[in-house]
């Protein structure tokens, strides 16, 4: 009796066990793991793979608890999750699955087409008020931004602004639909979005980290031999034990075809 | 048979009792939650828990407030002569510099050996002000730590900067948010008051019988419209006109949105005011056309000042649906914080700062608790409208 019970419980849990995968964490990443896991699942019946989103912070908190099987992350893991990690006595493996960049928008008519870092500084803190500036026409310069609460406005902070903060009473947009919408009917407006979002009624500036040395467009990094300077990695987190599970599914999302969706959602390839 | 009603009518006594108890309670237990969650902010340190701002020990700067901590970052002040210290330029050092600096296997195991990093960096410049985790903060002499301390009442009701994620001190200054809510229901008020006016003087003493029957249910359709679907509509075509009529650099003023709350107010004012005009005696109407006034001496002369207390509590309850308004306002203002100069700029309302902030504000933090705050001072606002408003609606027409 116990026999054919402990079968039938291990009939239940094997497929699961072998098969089945949860991802769970950064909404950023979500759309990219949601059509990785879809045509997964397309090709292998068998697996199920399923994904959520919550944030960066909810997807290691989850793998911490053991409760997702890879956390997805639009950040790096952060020294003191590591640690946790680390003492429950689990080695964690990072790896990157693709690249998201933010493109500095403006509107089509605005006859600037490249900015520095130090220039985009000073027009997020509002030291630079003026195209004029800039070499532009006499126009003021509306900076728009995203809400605090939002992963891109601390990302655009620290990679474009170096961790200083924005000026004092920035506009503040709650989407990043309302900033191109915006930014399409203000004529002096500049902002920013994920590359993925960028259509023709805006237009995408070329930029440059290195005090106006190389300047590179975010719509050409994959030709373009300078690296596009806002970009950030897109991490997987998984526990270095339960490797054996996940690798299948990993090596789909890393092999051509996988990164070929990536490059389809409008992120940027890993290779 | 007398019995058992009797009975009956007990328990359903009982039953309303309670349930009106418990619905009175669940409504004093939430007031109570929010000012509890609220007045906890003035508890928080205005460093966030977990960091400290360290110095050189030769450092003779003792006492930073949190908007001077912020400006020495944003290297707004360069110069410690500016804060009371000696005449030399400030080095700010934030802890993400660490990781750029040095690659992460110098930090050891388990970042054992970051404390000692830390302390060689602060020992080396006398200059130095560093944002660091406590955790690593070292025990060293040359090391001093900057006194806590919480956040104050001036600096939350007169402070002019609400930047709730700024590092390393986020500065939580509401006198922006309250005057730019006030601004924007007020001016919506002001256009508002004259049109619904206008309208239910209309609807009540001129429109034929079937033009009000058609009118009326439609204007109360429009109270019915989510506030989404409004703000949509003034992002896509309020926000564009404004730019256009007024030749403005930005649409997303506080105009646009006095002019879409106007929008949303008006059903409420048209309504109230107009069954107010209705309820006029119809003695004293064909009294005062009796005594050989034309119909428009009828309105101004008899029917307006008897329904005064009516239209009032119209406006009121109109500035009360103004002040709330969350969505709407939140897509059409352009959320920036600043204080407002004129009509034509940029504000940002109390609600849409809730809405806005509140998903990511980690619970129990000093950015959380600040929202709770508002959230206290949003609900006094319209406390003192809606007693106005039942105050005036009460008073007896008279006269």
């Amino acid at each position: 009796m116990n026999k054919i019970l402990g079968i039938i419980i291990l009939g239940f849990l094997l497929p699961q066990l072998s098969l089945s995968q949860k991802i769970k964490g950064s909404d950023t990443v979500l759309p990219l793991s949601q059509k990785e896991a879809e045509v997964y699942m397309q090709k292998h019946p068998e697996a199920t793979v399923t994904v959520t989103g919550g944030g960066s912070g909810v997807g290691i908190a989850a793998l911490l608890e053991g409760t997702t099987d890879i956390a997805q992350s639009s950040r790096r893991i952060k020294f003191d999750e590591k640690n946790k990690l680390k003492n429950m006595d689990k080695e964690v493996v990072e790896v990157i699955v693709g690249y998201d960049a933010l493109a500095v928008i403006t509107h089509p008519s605005n006859p600037i087409k490249k900015l520095t870092r130090e220039q985009l500084e000073g027009i997020f803190r509002g030291k630079i008020k003026n195209w004029k500036e800039l070499g532009g026409e006499d126009l003021r310069i509306i900076p728009y931004s995203r809400e605090t609460s939002s992963g891109t406005y601390e990302f655009f902070k620290e990679s474009a602004l170096r961790y200083k903060n924005y000026m004092n009473g920035i506009m503040s947009m709650p989407a990043t639909g309302s900033v191109i919408q915006s930014i399409s009917q203000t004529r002096g407006a500049i902002g920013y979005v994920g590359l993925a979002y960028v259509n023709p009624s805006v237009q995408a500036m070329e930029l440059s980290f290195d005090g106006g040395k190389n300047y590179s467009n975010p719509l050409n990094t994959e030709t373009s031999d300078v690296i596009y300077p806002i970009v950030r990695p897109l991490y997987f987190y998984y526990i270095q034990k339960e490797e054996a599970g996940i690798k299948p599914f990993l090596d789909y999302v890393l092999s051509d075809e996988g990164q070929q969706l990536v490059a389809d959602l409008g992120f940027i390839k890993v290779k | 048979m007398r019995k058992i009603r009797k009975i009956i009518e007990k328990i359903v006594e009982g039953i309303l009792t309670l349930s009106g108890m418990a619905t009175t309670l669940i409504i004093l237990l939430i007031i109570v939650f929010l000012f509890k969650e609220g007045f906890g902010f003035f508890k928080s340190p205005v460093v966030e828990k977990g960091y400290e701002v360290c110095l050189n020990s030769s450092n003779t700067v003792d006492k930073l407030s949190s908007y001077q901590i912020k400006q020495i970052f944003d290297e707004d002040i360069t110069n410690w002569k500016e804060v009371g210290g000696a005449d030399a330029p400030i080095t700010p050092y934030r802890f993400e510099y660490l990781f750029e600096q040095y690659d992460e296997a110098d930090f050891g195991e388990e970042y054992k050996l970051l404390p000692a990093k830390i302390a060689e960096i602060i020992k080396a410049d006398p200059n130095i002000i560093a944002f660091m985790p406590t955790k690593y903060v070292p025990q060293d002499l040359s090391i001093r730590t900057l006194p806590r301390e919480n956040f104050g009442f001036v600096d939350f009701f007169f402070g002019k900067e609400w930047m709730p994620t700024a590092t390393p001190t986020a500065q939580f200054g509401i006198l922006p948010l309250i005057l730019g809510t006030l601004l924007v229901s007020i001016t919506a008020i002001l256009i508002a008051l004259p049109l619904g006016l206008g309208v239910a003087i209309y609807l009540s003493e001129l429109a034929s019988k079937r033009v009000r029957k058609i009118l009326k249910p439609v204007i109360e359709l429009l109270a019915g419209i989510p506030s989404v679907v409004y703000g949509f509509f003034g992002l896509v075509v309020l926000v564009p006109l404004v730019q256009d009529w007024f030749n403005l650099p930005v649409g997303e003023t506080a105009f646009t949105g006095s002019l879409l709350l106007a929008i949303m107010a008006l059903p409420t004012i048209i309504t109230v005011a107009e069954d107010s005009m209705r309820n006029t005696p119809r003695a004293m109407r064909e009294a005062s056309l009796a005594l050989g006034a034309t119909q428009w001496q009828t309105i101004y002369k008899v029917i307006i000042p008897y329904a005064k207390s009516g239209i009032s509590a119209a406006v009121v309850l109109g500035i009360g649906r103004a002040i709330g308004e969350t969505m709407a306002v939140l897509m059409v203002t352009g959320n920036a914080a600043v204080m407002p100069t004129t009509l034509f700029e940029p504000i940002r309302s109390i609600p849409a700062t809730i809405a806005a902030e509140l998903g990511e504000a980690p619970s129990g933090g000093a950015h959380y608790e600040a929202l709770f705050l508002l959230g206290c001072i949003l609900f006094f606002l319209t406390l003192i409208i809606s007693i106005s408003a039942e105050v005036i609606s009460k008073r007896h027409p008279q006269n």
